[in-house]
Order: structure tokens, then C-alpha cells, then sequence
């Protein structure tokens, strides 16, 4: 057991931070008042190299790993939740599949493009009527002449679908195999017969660009089929076993980012004569929530190492979402009432925390879920 | 093109905090940063070296800790990196210092097999705020200078700079080889990339001694300074004003305007 | 250090054959160093047609002044100018030479320094005499305003400082004051100035003089956006103001470097500094306290701006504002 960060990985948390500090922070309240796309940022990020943290060097990547990857994720949640949204969305759902499960040719074709971060990513599973309850898949696909794929349906609610050029997308290609019937395709934006449709209103990650993707007689050519047939529910649920750390490492860093605003502020205001961080309710509320959060982080570098060794990591995931995100939504919570009035307001960046926190408990697998999977692994059934 | 760019590591001076006992600078905490002008420096020689080709690198004078800045540096652009470090060079005030950089300077270009084209400083160090360095070593080199670049491009043999005035730029130039000082560029320096940063900590940063530079010592450090510091202070900044709270907006404007048309200030 | 080295002198830069007032703010406090040390203040003019400017400057307080004109110092060029101070500082050997801080003044001061290995301190604030050496106490804001550190040199002559713009005051120009202007005949070959001025580029629309402006209004952070300065300038034309601005305001974009107050924008001394929605920190506050009366306008009862104001109100200032147009317009009508 040895719980320090060593120097690689602590050099590329200065990095992410400075960029999350100078680049991200200033512009985390506009975006989220007025929905943009921060497109600038996400070039910039490609530019360093953040877009393919985990992936090798030979696939466009930085070589790095997962717990670097949920680090940079962390960075970024602490000042702006939509950008943590982004670059996890993009790496954990629509590259990370890609190269687990495509072939040499799709990597070289989409891969490359994606981890490099010259291209975007999104990935595509939920549908009106197939949210939890995935396998309720309604789109189809069927293949035809031998040739090509023909898509038909919509999926709903997808993070960086306004901005993506690569989706993995999850469809029925044989119905009456129920899950096993389920297959993944990587469909690129401009396919015929293939749209997005409205962008979501939502109440926090407001610039991540959620939209409904339609697929009208989509066609798709036969290479896309990612991996065997009938294994793409498979293939979404392992998927989204990596996806829940980089939610938990978003949770985290909402957390962290509120606890720094806080605390900040707490020193700064004063009521009755005195800071308010000379109060003990002030001091306690702080404390609790720190010690907390440390909790948090402890498990989703654990899940990350845990994929990193190549471990069984799906319930230590599923800890690791559920523990931090129910303590994002927490402190958030409880960092607001410290702020008082001010806090309610948007010249103060805590509100935006609190309505960014509660996604974290329902995308990715509600936190329900996450219990389902916790106690389905501990056998009590 | 063969670049050299001066860059000094300096204490982030928005988060610097003095001892008001001692008036001496609290170090603890403070975090090591790369001069920001030095960093508009290194990114205009990096910029030049990528439009026309060459080599640029970077020199520090500093404590052993120093090398951190010089990995920032060849993190973002730089191809080499030397430290000028020892006890002969601590106190040194800019006389000295430039005098040891020019030292350095005829050093570096022997280790490197070609003497520098260009030379760039960023306009001022935010800790010692002098502009000095880069003029006197650019004097102790017998070398042209122009200063205060917000912009500048190498053709020919010439570089020709946007130079800072008050009401816009004046556009000059000189024939290389030349000591130019920076203050800002037109585009942000760029961020390191995951690539090069670990690339970056890797690359050895050779240091150089007095002895390696074979220099005269009476002139470096506090013994070659002519300026001494004789003592220091913080700035007093409380003043017992009038301060107008807890009133609605009409009301203390009113009480304010009368205030200040009473006592004549407007 | 030689007996030989005597008197104060202090570089009148010029340009255009205009003089840079900052020169003759210096013979202010260059003066009372001067009757102190017991010495003869001089004021050193070079550049084309500047004659006049050697008068004005004896007007201002000089004894004498030493007067070096030709084309060639119409324009700024650092070697030029150096190479005319540096021989007219080894002709009369001063003891103290005073530069103007402006940014060709720094350009040129360690020029000329470094060839005379002596100590040049830079930028400083306040100038005074150490009774026990002699010496003169420079005295200059350090790490970013935070500290203040007063320099001498005691070995090496000339001793030289470059002085902050608009720190000190011009004092009362004697009409008819007469003193020597000594003519010096110092020309530099056009090859032997190695740099070029290819074209002078005026960028603002209307020239920032925060320096000389007697009332200036500054808006920080808490003005939020392009936009919000509309309101602060609305205050500025009504007082006849200059608009200022805080290093965030730069950072952000509002307003152009041109009008930032502070340690890495403009010092300024007016006689009235409002400052709307500026914290105050040590930077900026470093750049501003010389003024005669600051008033702050902060909606944070905290910020620091109210430590060093004579006059604040805690209040947004998008109400306090407009409220004290309607006021002082009530008021002077």
C-alpha cells in the first residue's frame, strides 16, 4: 500500500490544474449561463494532449494511464464540470470502446483521430424508453445486400453530441435476443439518413451539448460493426464500467473545487464581527466535508489502479461513483448554506457547483444502480 | 537561427506574503514560477525557430531549484537548457548578474558550436522589477538592443519589433546579432503538452560553475555589486477614511457627493 | 570613489524636441537633494532643437544645464543616447545622475551604467540623502509592490537611479530664472546606431494620459464586463476624468494595457482616484496611492481598497454611481 502520488503523475496534475486555473475557470460561468460549446477549450486541450490521456502513443495518445486521466478529469470538475463532462464523456465512452473492442483498421481510422483529440467523441445507448432499464433498446440496425448497416430509431440524452464527429453507437441488430441481441456501430457525424436533434435545457453541465441523436434509414458501412454481433450490450456495460470512474473523478473535483471556493470565501466574509471561518459550525462543516471527499478520491484512484492492473474493477467503480457523487451533491449542498445569500446567487460560482453535482448521481447509472451492482457483487441476492 | 533566451524563476508575486516582523519574504508556500515576460520570450524563440528553423536555448542563473524552470521551459519549445549556479554568483545585483550571463553566454555558444543570432529577455523579472539585465548584458556583449517587444519577426538577418509607446508601437529594427527584451506577444505562450513534459524530464540540464565559465569572481556576487541593499520595509497602507455602509445606493451617493463638494475635492 | 565626482544631474529626455515632463518632475526632488549635498543641480537635455527645454528646465530648478542637440537625437535610439551621456559623464564626472523611468529611460540607463561599471537602481520612488554616508538613498517598490527596499551605491560613481514618472511633482516654474547652458558638441555617426525606427503606430483613438490626468476614475473585476464600463466612463466625462483600469480588467479584456494603473501598468498621483469595484490589491494599490484623495466603491465591506481610501461606500456600484451623478449634478447646478 503506498497512497502517494508519484512524481509523473502529480507533474501532469500541475499541468492540468494551471490549464484548468487560466483557461477553464474564467469562462465556466458564461458557458454555463449561456449553454456554449466551449470549443476553444477543447482544441486547446487536444493541442496538449488531454483528449487520449490513457491510450499509447501509437494510437494518437499520451501513454499515459487511467488514474492520470481521472486526475485530469478531477482538474477540470473542480473549476468546470461541463469540461470534466467532456473530456470523460469523449475518452471513457467513444474512444475507450474503440480500443478495447475495434480492429486494427477502426482504430487506425477512429482511434487515432480521437485520442489525438483531433476529433470528438460521444457515445449512444439511451433512448426515450431504454434509460436504467438499457436492454429496451428500440433503434435497430439491419444489415443489408451484405453491404451496409440501415439505422432507425433516436437516442436521447448525449453528452458532446452537438460537437462530436465519432459516435458508438448501441443498437438491436436480432430483437428476439433481447440483450444479447444488442450490437455496436461507430457512426460518423454526416452518415446519410443520421441528424441530431434538439439540445437539451438542462439544469447544470449546461454547455456539454445534450442532444438527441436521430437515425432515419441511416446507413452505416458494414466495417463499423464493432466487434462480434449480438455483443454490444456486453460491450456498453464494460464501457460504462470505466465511464462511472470518470464520473467519479468529475464528483470528486465538484467537491473539491466547492470545499476551495469555500473555504475561501469563509475568510473573506464577515458576520457578527468576526470571519466566518471563526465560527465552529463553519470550521466543523468544513472538516466533515474535507474528510469526506478525501474518502471519495481514495476510492476512485483505487478503481482507476484497480483497471490500471488490469483488476477486476466493476464494483470498486461502482463504490467509487456512487460514494462521490452522493458527496458532491453533499457539499455542494452544505457548502451554499455557508455562503448564505451570496451563495444563491450566480456572481458566486457555488450555485452552478450544486445544480452540476446532482447529474452525478443519474448519468453513467443512477446511484441506484451503482447499489444494485455493489450488492449484487457482494452476493446478497 | 540560434536562439538564446535569459529566464529567470521567480515567486508567484500574486500570492507573495512579507513577514511584517522581519520585512523579509515569507518563501514557504509561495510557488516557483517562470518570470512571465521570460515566458513571452521563450515563446517568441520558439515561434522564430518554428517559422524559419534553428535551435533555441535556454539559460537560468539561479539556485539548484532553478532547473525546475528551466524543464518548464524545455517543456514548451526549448531544445536545451543550462544552469548558471554557485555560491560566487548569490547577491549579485543586475551589474553582476548580466556580467555573469554575458559569461555564460560566450560559454554556451563553445558547448553549443555556434554563437547566438539572437538573444531574448523578457522586459523585467515580476520579484526584482529592474529591466536592467537584458540592456547591460546586451552591453557587455557589445550587442545591439531594442526593448519593450510586444511583437517581433526575424527576416534576413533583421528582426524587427513592435516596440511598446503609450498611445500604440513603434516599429524598429536591427541587424542580428541582437539582444532583444519582451513584454508580450500577440498570442498566449503555449501550454506544455503530456509528450513533452515527460519529454522535458528526461532531458539533462548541465549546470555551469564559475569555474566552468572561467570568470572573474571579484566581479560576481555581492563583491562585484556596486548597488547595495541598505534596508527594506513594508509599504503602510491603513488610512482612518470615511467609509459610507450599510446605506441604500441614492442615499450614500448623496451623503458622498456633499462630502466631496464640501471639503473642494470635486 | 573620487573627490573629483560632483553634483546632481538630472536627464531631461526629450523627443521631437519636446521634453518628457517626468524630467522636470525630477528637478523637484533633485533640487532639495542638491541644497542638502550643498552641490549644483544640472540639467542634461539631448536631443534636435531642445534648446528651450534647457531653459524650461532652469526654470524648474536647475542651476545650469548641459544641452547636446542634433538630428540624430530627434528620435530615441539606444545608441545615440548612451554614447552622448556616457562621454558627457566621463567629461564632468557628477556624482548623481537621475533618469526618468519612462521606458527609453530605462533602456538607456543601464546602457549607460554598465559601461561605466557603476550602480544603477531602478524605478524608484523616493529619493533622500544618508546622513551617515553620503550616499543617496534610492528607494524603489520590490516584488510586486509588496515590499519596499531602499538601495544605495556606495563604491561606484556616478551613483544613478531611474525614477518612477509622476511620483514626484514639478515645482513652480520660475519665469524669467536664468542659469549657464553649456553646449556640447557630441555627434554619433549614423552607422555606429545600430537600430532603426521604421514608423511610429498610434493604436488608442484617444491618447491615454493617466499619468497627467488630475482626476481619474478606475474600474476593476467588480465592473463584470465591456459593457459595465459604459458607467464609468458615463462618471469619468462628467468630471472631466480620465478612465482607469485594474490589471483584471486588462487580464479579461475590457480595456487595452493602456489604461492599467498599478505595478505593471501606470503609477499615477491625481489629485482624485475613484475606484469602482477594485479590491485593491497590493499591485494595484502600489500604482495609486500617491493620489491626493481616493474614494472606493466596493460592494465587499472587506476589500482592501477601503484601507487606503479617504472615502468609500459598500454598495454595487452599477446604483452607487448613477445615484452620485444625480447627486453631484443636483449639487453643482
Amino acid at each position: 500500500m503506498d497512497f502517494r502520488i508519484d512524481e509523473e503523475h502529480q507533474e501532469l496534475i500541475d499541468l492540468y490544474r494551471e490549464f484548468a486555473q487560466n483557461e477553464v475557470k474564467p469562462i465556466a460561468a458564461e458557458i454555463d449561463e449561456t449553454e456554449r460549446f466551449p470549443i476553444e477549450n477543447v482544441k486547446k486541450m487536444a493541442e496538449m494532449g488531454l483528449l487520449g490521456i490513457p491510450f499509447p502513443e501509437e494510437y494518437g495518445g499520451a501513454g499515459m494511464d487511467t488514474l492520470s486521466y481521472v486526475q485530469c478529469v478531477e482538474e477540470l470538475s473542480k473549476v468546470c464540470a461541463t469540461t470534466g463532462v467532456i473530456v470523460s464523456a469523449h475518452t471513457s465512452l467513444c474512444a475507450t470502446p474503440i480500443y478495447l473492442f475495434g480492429t486494427e483498421e477502426q482504430k487506425q481510422k477512429y482511434l487515432i483521430p480521437l485520442a489525438s483529440g483531433e476529433k470528438l467523441g460521444a457515445f449512444g445507448l439511451t433512448e426515450p424508453s431504454a434509460g436504467t432499464d438499457s436492454s429496451q433498446q428500440k433503434t435497430t440496425a439491419v444489415l443489408v445486400d451484405d453491404d451496409h448497416w440501415v439505422l432507425n430509431g433516436s437516442k436521447i440524452f448525449i453528452t458532446n453530441a452537438g460537437a462530436a464527429d465519432i459516435f458508438f453507437i448501441l443498437a438491436m441488430t436480432d430483437k428476439s435476443l433481447g440483450n444479447k441481441g444488442i450490437s455496436a456501430f461507430i457512426v460518423e457525424k454526416g452518415m446519410p439518413g443520421f441528424s441530431i436533434g434538439k439540445q437539451e435545457n438542462k439544469m447544470g453541465i449546461r454547455a456539454s451539448s445534450t442532444c438527441e441523436l436521430i437515425f432515419e434509414d441511416c446507413i452505416v458501412p458494414k466495417e463499423n460493426l464493432v466487434g462480434e454481433i449480438g455483443k454490444g450490450f456486453k460491450y456498453a456495460m464494460m464501457t460504462l464500467d470505466g465511464g462511472r470512474i470518470g464520473i467519479a473523478a468529475q464528483a470528486l473535483g465538484i467537491a473539491e473545487g466547492a470545499i476551495e471556493e469555500t473555504v475561501k470565501y469563509v475568510q473573506e466574509r464577515t458576520q457578527f464581527g468576526r470571519r466566518i471561518s471563526q465560527f465552529q459550525n463553519t470550521q466543523f462543516e468544513l472538516a466533515k466535508m474535507r474528510a469526506n471527499t478525501e474518502a471519495a478520491k481514495l476510492l476512485v484512484y483505487q478503481a482507476a489502479c484497480a483497471k490500471d492492473n488490469h483488476e477486476k474493477y466493476t464494483h470498486l467503480a461502482a463504490m467509487a461513483k456512487l460514494v462521490a457523487a452522493t458527496n458532491a451533491s453533499d457539499v455542494t449542498r452544505r457548502c451554499l448554506q455557508l455562503y448564505g445569500g451570496y451563495g444563491y446567487t450566480k456572481d458566486y460560482p457555488i450555485e452552478r457547483m450544486m445544480r452540476d453535482a446532482k447529474i452525478t448521481e443519474i448519468y453513467e447509472g443512477t446511484s441506484e444502480v451503482q447499489m444494485m451492482v455493489i450488492s449484487g457483487w457482494m452476493g446478497v441476492k | 537561427m540560434n536562439i538564446l533566451v535569459c529566464v529567470k524563476q521567480v515567486p508567484d508575486t500574486n500570492e507573495i506574503k512579507i513577514d511584517p516582523e522581519t520585512h523579509t519574504l515569507v518563501r514557504a508556500g509561495v510557488p516557483s514560477i517562470v518570470n512571465p515576460f521570460d515566458t513571452y520570450a521563450l515563446e517568441a524563440g520558439v515561434q522564430i525557430k518554428e517559422a524559419i528553423g534553428g535551435k533555441v536555448v535556454v539559460v537560468s542563473m539561479g539556485p539548484e531549484q532553478a532547473a525546475d524552470a528551466l524543464k518548464t521551459c524545455l517543456s514548451v519549445g526549448a531544445d536545451a537548457a543550462y544552469l548558471v549556479s554557485g555560491r560566487e554568483f548569490g547577491g549579485s545585483d543586475t551589474l553582476a548578474t548580466s556580467f555573469i550571463l554575458s559569461n555564460a553566454v560566450k560559454t554556451i555558444e563553445e558547448k553549443e558550436g555556434a554563437p547566438f543570432d539572437l538573444i531574448l529577455c523578457g522586459k523585467q523579472a515580476v520579484d526584482g522589477d529592474t529591466a536592467q539585465v537584458g540592456p547591460e548584458l546586451a552591453e557587455h556583449l557589445g550587442l545591439p538592443q531594442l526593448t519593450y517587444a510586444m511583437d517581433l519577426t526575424v527576416e534576413d538577418g533583421v528582426v524587427k519589433i513592435k516596440r511598446e509607446c503609450d498611445d500604440g508601437y513603434d516599429l524598429m529594427t536591427t541587424n542580428l546579432p541582437a539582444v532583444i527584451t519582451v513584454v508580450k506577444l500577440p498570442t498566449e505562450p503555449r501550454y506544455p503538452t503530456i509528450r513533452s513534459k515527460m519529454a522535458a524530464k528526461k532531458k539533462p540540464i548541465p549546470v555551469l560553475t564559475a569555474e566552468d565559465l572561467a570568470i572573474d569572481v571579484s566581479r560576481c556576487g555581492l563583491k562585484g555589486s556596486p548597488t547595495k541593499v541598505k534596508s527594506t520595509y513594508t509599504p503602510s497602507r491603513e488610512k482612518s477614511g470615511v467609509k459610507i455602509a450599510g446605506l441604500p445606493a441614492d442615499e450614500a451617493a448623496a451623503q458622498l457627493a456633499t462630502l466631496l463638494t464640501d471639503a473642494k475635492i470635486l | 570613489m573620487s573627490e573629483a565626482y560632483q553634483n546632481i544631474w538630472v536627464f531631461v529626455e526629450t523627443e521631437c524636441g519636446k521634453a518628457k515632463n517626468v524630467g522636470f518632475e525630477l528637478l523637484n526632488p533633485a533640487r532639495e537633494l542638491a541644497d542638502k549635498k550643498g552641490c549644483k543641480l544640472i540639467a542634461v537635455v539631448i536631443g534636435k532643437d531642445v534648446e528651450h527645454v534647457a531653459k524650461d528646465a532652469i526654470c524648474y530648478g536647475a542651476d545650469s544645464a548641459i544641452l547636446v542637440e542634433g538630428d540624430e537625437y530627434e528620435y530615441y535610439s539606444t545608441d545615440a543616447f548612451a554614447t552622448a551621456l556616457v562621454e558627457l559623464i566621463q567629461k564632468y564626472k557628477p556624482e548623481t545622475v537621475i533618469i526618468g523611468a519612462t521606458n527609453n529611460g530605462r533602456d538607456m540607463g543601464p546602457r549607460v551604467s554598465c559601461r561605466l561599471k557603476t550602480g544603477l537602481t531602478a524605478d524608484c520612488t523616493a529619493l533622500d540623502i544618508d546622513e551617515e554616508t553620503g550616499c543617496i538613498a534610492w528607494t524603489r517598490p520590490t516584488f510586486g509592490g509588496n515590499l519596499m527596499a531602499t538601495i544605495e551605491c556606495p563604491e561606484c560613481r556616478p551613483q544613478m537611479g531611474t525614477v518612477r514618472p509622476a511620483v514626484f511633482k514639478k515645482a513652480t516654474y520660475q519665469e524669467g530664472k536664468t542659469g549657464e547652458i553649456v553646449r556640447e558638441d557630441i555627434h554619433v555617426a549614423a552607422d555606429a546606431i545600430r537600430t532603426k525606427l521604421l514608423e511610429r503606430v498610434k493604436e488608442v483613438a484617444e491618447a491615454v494620459n493617466l499619468e497627467e490626468a488630475d482626476i481619474i476614475v478606475s474600474g476593476g473585476r467588480g465592473v463584470g464586463s465591456v459593457e459595465g464600463f459604459a458607467t464609468i466612463r458615463e462618471l469619468a466625462d462628467l468630471l472631466g476624468a480620465t478612465v482607469g483600469c485594474s490589471r483584471a480588467v486588462v487580464d479579461a479584456g475590457w480595456m487595452p494595457h493602456a489604461h492599467q494603473v498599478g505595478q505593471s501598468g501606470k503609477t499615477v498621483a491625481p489629485k482624485v482616484y475613484i475606484a469602482c469595484g477594485i479590491s485593491g490589491a497590493i499591485q494595484h494599490v502600489a500604482g495609486m496611492s500617491g493620489a491626493d484623495t481616493i474614494i472606493a466603491i466596493n460592494k465587499d465591506e472587506e476589500a482592501p481598497i477601503f484601507e487606503v481610501a479617504d472615502y468609500g461606500i459598500v454598495g454595487n456600484l452599477f446604483d452607487v454611481i448613477p445615484a452620485f451623478i444625480e447627486a453631484y449634478k443636483k449639487i453643482k447646478a
